[in-house]
Order: structure tokens, then C-alpha cells, then sequence
């Protein structure tokens, strides 16, 4: 079993080491810095903390007005009230002037748990991936959070990220390269491909291994970036796999699923199968009960690759050998009346 | 022309109170700590409010919950949903067993209030500072209905720091809103810390007072102040009431008393026994 990390666990840890590389880092929170994480920040280097209290808006438009003077604000709270309540201070404010604020959410998705329907944003990614300039991060792991952090505080521009509250296994290894908008292929596969962002990485992992062991060749990419998405390895996948499968954390409308069909939709149609929260709120409940509750699992993954490809002409046609579209039989016979080639 | 308003409940006396919200104090760190997860801090500073509002002073009745021209009351601080739940339980509006099923998955009992899932529950809440706008609606609609109805609402000094506060606050005094009353549970502690540290949020009644609210200055848990601010406030014309309740975040278990680190934090076994036991009784 690999480690278990919440990506705002590395998210804090690694604020303090960005922090100490660059005296341009601000952080601001407002009144969650113990759980945010940014605590760790604040009592590192007081003077460059600002807790705002409970404010998102005013502490959105404090950022804006920091970054105009120089500074790199990092500001952060739930997903729900960075990217809710803030919607139009972050779009007006920070993404139309294109001003280098980095908001960074914990406590995305429905694995914030027990705190319910109002506190689980599963429409974050849709809305900030609706605001022009702004860049949509989703990392996978501790290592990605970490890592991805860096990328945002080196690159110039209006950025969010999500981080999770729950402990997720550690996937990647240290040396792992990361680059804001480009994917990574944690997976070789040919016959179909899982897009993964956030916590369904590993979801999506868990189920290519139970597929391999049926003889399918699964290939998994971390879709890390939302925003730019990766184009390339989109539409190399939609030529090269025969079914794209998105999972994520969030609605099943305007998130990853969403911005992989408009990419295929414009250069490489295709069939998707979107796997996510199905247009309806979340509820209280243990993360694991409400990931099964709501079918964000690697057992659903696989229910649903299977389910799809039962009706997938080609594979049951390799498999049967006659090219035929009929029903066939346990003997291999369809039905056809040995017509198109079935004995 | 309206039907007499039914008076059939008993009103709890100022000693009946003081049982009952020791009960609801029980509830909640029994609740919080079947569920490993919630807020006993806030929602035991609240108690004796929520006491007084539900067993003396609002005109319900858990036998017709939607009783037309009742008394409204929302908890703008959702967080502090177990003692909600558990005055609801204890006024009859379902059975007390359920107490226990508090944030657990298909309960009705959500880790922050639904109005489609709880009886008695008028306004899902959760989001700091939307509750309050939503009693500016409920006090505005029993205006253009000319009912009786009165609303309440239980705001958090933390919350105090939102911007919608603010901005309701503005509106119910200029739409004279005198049928809503504002209980402000001034318990000095938010999460981070204490109010005027994170950030200040002092003086609490001349602000209230210069955006044209009536403002009264109780102790949150003497229950006698508590309804004699009720009464006041029924009986102020023209402008809103706001009672400043000076209250104890975490009231009735020592270790958690005036501790900001109880404001979302669920007692293990042993806390559960002492804290059971501090509150006056057995499981
Ligand atoms: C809009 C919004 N921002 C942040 C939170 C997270 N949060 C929940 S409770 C709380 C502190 C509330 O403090 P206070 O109002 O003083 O409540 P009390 O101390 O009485 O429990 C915060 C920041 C929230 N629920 N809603």
C-alpha cells in the first residue's frame, strides 16, 4: 500500500518552502488556516500572512489589489467560497486585468465528507474553467500538489488550484517532471483510455490494473491541467484508443469530461463516457461512502468500460472473427445464418 | 381577519428552560460524538437561545409544521446544526432517536441544515452570512401578507465578518423590518481564534446601531435576560431587534469552554463521559 497524503497537507508544507524561495509570496486565508493548511505559513512568516477573516470576497480583492503592487498572493479556503462566493470578484478583479493571484482551494469535491451538500463544490472546475486567463489546476497526489505549486508560483498569471481534505495515495515519485497544460500519461494502453484529474487518478489506475487481467490495454492520463487542457494528447487518444472514459470529482457538466468533449468534439469526435457526480448535490457522509455512493470508484470505471464495450462492435468482432454486427452465441454462431462468414 | 393563534403548547418556565437546554446539551456532544465529526463549540454556546426560542417564545407547532402565519427561525451559523436538531427533536417534530444519525450518509440530519429534508428546518443554511438575507425575505413576506408571523435568526460573531451581513443588516432597517429579531450569539471565538484577532469585529452594538437597528445587550445564558429581550423586541415598533448575546463558546463541558479548538472537533469516548457527566447526567 502506497502512502497516504491530502494534497492540502503538501499543499502547506510545500508553501513554506516556495515561501522561503520567494519573499514575494503573501498568503492570505480567511479564518480556515488549520484546515486550508496555511497556518503552517502564517506562523513561518507572520508578517507576510494576512488572515482576512470570514470574507472570501474581500480577501479575493486584497489579493488583486497585492498583485498590482508587485506581490504574489496565494489565497485560500474552501472551494466552495474561493470559487463560489468570490466567482465575480476572481473573474472582474483578478482574471480581466490578468493580475498573478494564485487561489488555492482546499476541500474541493465530495470527499470533504461529513460537512454536506453546501461545503462539497462539485461545480468549482466548471466555473473557473468559464473565466478567461484563468489557469485550472487539479492535482493528483502530494507529489503533484507540491510540485504543480511551484509551476504556478514560477509562472506568471491568474491561477486555481484544488486541493482535497482527505489522505489519497502518493502516486508519483519525487523526480516526476510537471508542466502546467501538459499531461501526464501515468499509463501506456491501445485499446481504451482513462483521462483522470484529481483524486480519480488513482481510481482510474486501480481499474486499468483489473482490466489488464482481462486482456484489455488500458492507457490512463493525469489530466492535471483543466485549463489550458492538453489538446495533443486528447486527440491522440481519440485516434489512437477506440472509447476516452473521464473521471472526476465534480459534476459530470462543464468539468474535465466537458472540456475533453469540446476538444474532441472540434478535431476528433468521438465516443465518451463521462464518469462523475450526475447532475445532483452531494450529502453528508464518510468520503469512501459518498465516492461509492456516487459511483466515483474504480469499480465503477470498470463497470462501466465493460458495459460500453459489450456493445462495441470491433472488440466482439475481433474477438468473433466474422466481422459481423449480430448477436452471437456462446458457440461463436450469430445468428446470420453463416451468411457473413460465422461457422 | 385572523383566526386566534392556538396557544395549546405550555411555555416552558425560566426553570423548565434550564433542563431542557441542559438535555440539548447532552444531544449534541452525544451527536457530534456518533458522528466523529461536527461543530459542539458553537452549538452549545447556543443552547439556552435556542431553549427559549423553541420551548417559550415562538408561536409553532411540530404537529402542523407548516402551520401558516408561525414564527420563523433560521440558523444563519448552520454549522451549528446539532442544536437545532436537537431542539427540533425535543419540541416533537421527530422522535429523538434520530439524534444520533447526525451527518451519517441518508440521514436527514445533515451536517448542515435542509429544509427539504427536516421537518421544522425553514432555510438550509451553511454558507456564513446567507441565512441572515434569508430572513430579511421571510420577514418581508409576512409584511406583505400582513401575518403576525414573526421571524428570528441566530447569526455567529465570526460571521459577522461577511460583506451579506452587512448589506442585510442595511435592508431590514430600511424596510423597517420590526417583526424579525437578530440573535447575535457573541461567544468571542471564531476558528482561527478569538473575533478580535482574526478579525475585529468590535464594537458589535454601535455598528447595529448606526444601520438603524433597536439593540439590546444580554448575558446569552441567563434565561430570564433572555426573554425579557424577546419581549422588548416584540414590543419595539418600526425598526429591527438585535440581541447582542454575550455567551461561552463550548458552555457546560470545561475542557471545551472558551477553547477555539472545539469549534469543529468531535470528543473522543472518555471526553463524551466527562462531558456527560459535567452536563449533569448519564447517557
Ligand atoms: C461563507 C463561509 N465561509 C467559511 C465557512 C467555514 N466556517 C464554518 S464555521 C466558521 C467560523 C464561524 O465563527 P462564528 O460565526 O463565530 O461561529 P461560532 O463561533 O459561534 O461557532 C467558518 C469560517 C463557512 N461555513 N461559510
Amino acid at each position: 500500500m502506497s502512502k497516504m497524503i491530502a494534497t492540502r497537507e503538501a499543499y502547506g508544507k510545500a508553501l513554506v518552502k516556495y515561501g522561503k524561495e520567494n519573499e514575494n509570496i503573501v498568503v492570505l486565508d480567511a479564518d480556515l488556516s488549520k484546515s486550508t493548511k496555511t497556518a503552517e505559513f502564517s506562523t513561518t512568516f507572520p508578517e507576510r500572512f494576512f488572515n482576512m477573516g470570514i470574507a472570501e470576497q474581500n480577501m479575493l480583492g486584497t489579493a488583486a489589489g497585492l498583485a498590482t503592487s508587485g506581490k504574489i498572493p496565494v489565497a485560500s479556503s474552501f472551494a466552495m467560497f474561493a470559487a463560489g462566493r468570490a466567482f465575480e470578484i476572481v473573474r472582474n478583479s483578478i482574471c480581466y486585468p490578468k493580475l498573478n493571484v494564485k487561489i488555492c482551494a482546499t476541500h474541493a469535491g465530495l470527499t470533504v465528507g461529513e460537512d454536506g451538500a453546501s461545503h462539497q463544490s462539485i461545480e468549482d472546475l466548471a466555473i473557473m474553467r468559464s473565466i478567461p486567463n484563468l489557469t485550472v489546476i487539479n492535482p493528483a497526489d502530494a507529489v503533484s500538489a507540491d510540485k504543480l505549486l511551484g509551476e504556478m508560483i514560477s509562472t506568471y498569471g491568474p491561477m486555481y488550484a484544488r486541493f482535497g481534505r482527505a489522505a489519497v495515495p502518493v502516486i508519483y515519485s519525487e523526480d516526476q517532471k510537471f508542466e502546467i497544460g501538459k499531461s501526464i500519461t501515468v499509463k501506456e494502453g491501445e485499446d481504451i483510455t482513462i483521462i483522470a484529474t484529481g483524486i480519480m487518478v488513482n481510481e482510474a489506475l486501480e481499474a486499468a490494473k483489473e482490466l489488464e487481467k482481462i486482456g484489455l490495454s488500458i492507457r490512463v492520463i493525469d489530466m492535471h491541467t483543466i485549463k489550458p487542457i492538453d489538446e495533443e494528447a486528447i486527440v491522440k487518444a481519440a485516434i489512437e484508443t477506440k472509447l476516452i472514459v473521464t473521471a472526476e470529482e465534480h459534476s459530470i457538466i462543464g468539468g474535465l469530461g466537458s472540456a475533453v468533449a469540446e476538444v474532441t468534439a472540434k478535431e476528433a469526435p468521438t465516443f465518451i463516457q463521462m464518469i462523475g457526480v450526475n447532475d445532483t448535490f452531494g450529502e453528508s457522509g464518510k468520503p469512501n461512502e459518498l465516492l461509492e455512493k456516487y459511483g466515483l470508484t474504480s469499480e465503477n470505471i470498470y463497470n462501466t468500460i465493460m458495459d460500453s464495450i459489450e456493445f462495441d462492435d470491433e472488440i466482439e468482432d475481433e474477438e468473433n472473427g466474422c466481422g459481423c454486427s449480430g448477436e452471437h452465441s456462446h458457440d461463436g454462431g450469430c445468428g446470420n445464418g453463416g451468411g457473413c462468414g460465422c461457422k | 381577519m385572523y383566526l386566534k393563534r392556538r396557544e395549546n403548547f405550555m411555555k416552558q418556565s425560566v426553570k423548565e428552560l434550564k433542563v431542557t437546554a441542559g438535555e440539548i446539551r447532552k444531544d449534541i456532544v452525544k451527536m457530534v460524538h456518533a458522528s466523529a465529526s461536527g461543530h459542539p463549540g458553537g452549538s452549545l454556546s447556543a443552547a439556552d437561545i435556542l431553549s427559549a426560542l423553541y420551548f417559550n417564545v415562538m408561536n409553532i407547532d411540530p404537529e402542523n409544521v407548516k402551520m401558516e402565519e408561525r414564527d420563523k427561525f433560521v440558523l444563519s451559523k448552520g454549522h451549528a446544526a446539532p442544536v437545532l436538531y436537537s431542539s427540533l427533536a425535543r419540541r416533537g417534530y421527530f422522535s429523538t432517536d434520530e439524534l444520533l444519525t447526525l451527518r451519517k450518509i441518508g440521514s436527514f440530519l445533515q451536517g448542515h441544515p435542509d429544509m427539504k429534508g427536516t421537518p421544522g428546518v425553514e432555510m438550509s443554511t451553511g454558507s456564513l452570512g446567507q441565512g441572515f438575507s434569508s430572513s430579511i425575505g421571510m420577514a418581508l413576506s409576512a409584511k406583505l401578507d400582513n401575518s403576525p408571523s414573526r421571524t428570528f435568526v441566530l447569526l455567529g460573531d465570526g460571521e459577522l465578518n461577511e460583506g451579506i451581513v452587512w448589506e442585510a443588516a442595511m435592508s431590514a432597517a430600511h424596510y423597517k423590518l420590526d417583526n424579525l429579531t437578530a440573535v447575535l450569539d457573541y461567544n468571542g471565538l471564531q476558528i482561527d481564534g478569538p473575533n478580535d484577532k482574526v478579525m475585529g469585529v468590535s464594537p458589535v452594538d454601535r455598528k447595529f446601531e448606526s444601520f438603524g437597528w433597536n439593540v439590546i445587550k444580554i448575558d446569552g445564558h441567563n434565561f430570564e435576560e433572555i426573554l425579557k429581550a424577546f419581549d422588548s423586541a416584540k414590543s419595539t415598533k418600526g425598526i429591527p431587534t438585535i440581541i447582542i448575546a454575550k455567551t461561552i463558546k463550548g458552555k457546560g463541558v470545561s475542557f471545551m469552554e472558551n477553547n477555539a479548538g472545539w469549534h469543529g472537533k468531535a470528543p473522543s469516548d472518555e471526553e463524551l463521559e466527562i462531558a456527560l457527566k459535567e452536563l449533569g447526567g448519564d447517557k
